[in-house]
């Protein structure tokens, strides 16, 4: 558990003293404040035009603003997640720093975890930016606070499992870009698979749609905890942590 | 200190590392020498536990490589062809990673810290970014990097590599002064720095082992029998080289004399001997009695990259016969 820590706080330390860090937030936060400007936007025009028209229908900021923004910061973070994941391991590898590593008194599984655990104390630092927009709504309105927690946990669950998978792509080349465009490519397929769900009803279009990363997070936006949903991140965490440390392995049988 | 034995390693297609076995003693700096490509890097990654071996086994520090390299990843210090530096760090906060991740912490981190900084002379760019340092400074931070937790062996590659000869002296210097505490393996391709640092030698070519030993075992089994070069010089400005060479070899267990060279009234005699059989004193008496100057008398010794030419080539040669006779 220290060496897991001891790992985590470097990497953390390199994502802070490199502008990587700053760029990531900057642009996160610019991005999902618009998207929230937005959104309050159509969400006060549509509420001035219902009273012109004296229609008294229920309008519920939780509905519509804040659930709705909640998966947009997942899809947000599905461009981000490469460019957080691209250098973990790949860096290492050009550079040679791998090799102090191994043949340091210290487990593989802990290297993975700790440069995983950073990556996703990064994003918890994005998703900090979220919750400043969404304080002005506590202050000016009183949404319920319950669903959002929920649909916090949600995303961090959901960026645990991209993660990983980005931190399992970077083991496999010395090549930064190759190892952002690739984890790229991947997670945008993990999003987009849920769609054939829609028009086909077959054994392996259940099956497309259940690997789908964003069809999970649908329970967590409405505020409910299903535990079908968490039970699939998790097992995506263990899943491409496993892969990670498979590939750690076969690298030095193979190198 | 390190045992190993029938290490091999094969890769796709080529054997890197073919049965390689030899014992190294506690505190002793050897040389591990080969041409670019004989397999030195493979060997320490595997005998640091950065690869796994295919076939064969070793100790270091009294633990199997294979059985508990958690055990001795804790024993040992490597410093890589290319220092393992993060750019991005100051030379401080890195050993301080470097430390914790030796399982050093507190009080004692920082006192390793102040040692190594002293000791390998990187006290002065203690709060540098490592990616601004030269590489001269990048290798001593890494040889800091090596030494931080007091391993008892150490694990050189190619220490000094792309240093100006003012560096390569200092880091030999800091390399010879480190031996004692710690056993050393030093690979390199530069044959005069083993014979300034080394006391063992272990020769690799095209992955295979073909000699260790000490270096002065070595320089005299390279040669065979003993040989001597002595200069002696006219005392009136002349010479006769016959009358000398005759006189030498009249002194008893000499085998035969050659002269070398000839400048004015001096002239340099190779005299070649059966091991153990020559006394040096006789050959001075010699020389001094028949009116002449000794103006120098030392011990021929064949220069290692001599020996090393002389070994790889025979290896290959007696390869190539191989070759020939199963064609």
């Amino acid at each position: 558990m220290r060496n897991v820590w001891i790992i985590c706080r470097k990497e953390l330390g390199s994502y802070f003293v490199s502008p990587i860090a700053y760029l990531l937030l900057t642009m996160f936060a610019v991005i999902f404040g618009f998207f929230f400007w937005n959104m309050l936007g159509i969400f006060v025009v549509e509420g001035m035009e219902m009273q012109m028209r004296g229609q008294v229908y229920p309008m519920n900021i939780n509905e519509q603003v804040i659930r709705p923004l909640l998966m947009n910061a997942g899809v947000i973070g599905l461009f981000f997640i490469p460019m957080i994941t691209m250098r973990l391991f790949a860096e290492e590898k050009r550079t040679g720093t791998i090799e102090l590593l191994a043949t340091s008194p210290i487990r593989d599984l802990e290297i993975i975890i700790g440069k995983w655990l950073a990556a996703l104390l990064l994003y918890c630092c994005l998703l900090l930016f979220t919750a400043l927009n969404f304080a002005f709504l506590f202050r000016y309105g009183n949404p319920d606070w319950k669903p959002l927690a929920m649909g916090y946990l949600g995303l961090l669950l959901q960026a645990g499992a991209l993660l990983a998978i980005g931190t399992f792509i970077s083991t496999l080349t010395k090549n930064q870009i190759i190892a952002g465009a690739a984890t790229f490519g991947v997670e945008l397929l993990l999003w987009v698979i849920g769609w054939v769900g829609e028009y086909e009803t077959s054994g392996w279009a259940r099956g497309f749609s259940y690997m789908s990363i964003t069809s999970h997070f649908e329970s967590f936006g409405r505020g409910v905890l299903d535990s079908k949903d968490a039970v699939f991140y998790i097992a995506a965490i263990f899943l491409g942590l496993f892969l990670t440390a498979r590939s750690m392995e076969s690298l030095r049988w193979r190198s | 200190m390190i045992s190993v034995k029938e290490l091999t390693k094969r890769y796709a297609g080529i054997i890197a590392v073919n049965q390689i076995s030899f014992d190294v003693a506690k505190g002793q700096i050897v040389g591990f020498l080969g041409p670019n490509g004989a397999g030195k890097t493979t060997t320490m990654r595997m005998l640091t536990c950065f690869l796994p071996p295919s076939a064969g086994t070793a100790t270091v520090a009294g633990f199997d490589i294979l059985e508990q390299p958690i055990e001795v990843k804790k024993r040992i210090g490597y410093l890589p062809e290319t220092p393992p530096i993060y750019p991005e760090m100051e030379t401080a906060e890195y050993l301080k990673f470097v430390g914790k991740l030796k399982g050093l912490s507190g009080a004692e981190l920082r006192k390793r810290i102040d040692y190594v900084c002293e000791r390998c002379a990187v006290g002065d760019v203690k709060t540098k970014l490592l990616g601004k340092l030269s590489k001269g400074y990048r290798q001593r931070v890494g040889l800091a990097q090596a030494i931080i937790h007091n391993p008892e062996v150490l694990f050189l590659d190619e220490p000094t590599a792309g240093l100006d000869p003012k560096q390569i002296n200092e880091t030999r210097d800091l390399i010879k002064g480190l031996a004692g505490d710690h056993t050393i393996v030093l690979s390199t391709h530069i044959l005069p720095e083993v014979e300034q640092t080394c006391e063992q030698v272990i020769i690799i070519n095209q992955g295979k082992l073909v000699a260790t030993d000490s270096v002065r075992n070595l320089q005299s089994r390279a040669r065979g029998a003993e040989s001597v070069l002595v200069e002696v010089a006219g005392r009136n400005g002349s010479l006769e080289v016959p009358a000398v060479q005759r006189k030498l070899e009249q002194v008893s267990g000499v085998g035969r004399v050659v002269c070398k060279q000839q400048v004015d009234s001096r002239a340099l005699f190779e005299i070649e001997s059966q091991k153990g059989r020559m006394a040096r004193g006789d050959l001075a008496r010699a020389v001094v009695e028949s009116g002449w100057d000794l103006n120098e008398l030392r011990p021929a010794a064949m220069s290692l990259e001599e020996i090393f030419l002389q070994l790889t080539k025979s290896e290959s040669a007696a390869t190539e016969t191989a070759k020939k006779e199963s064609e």
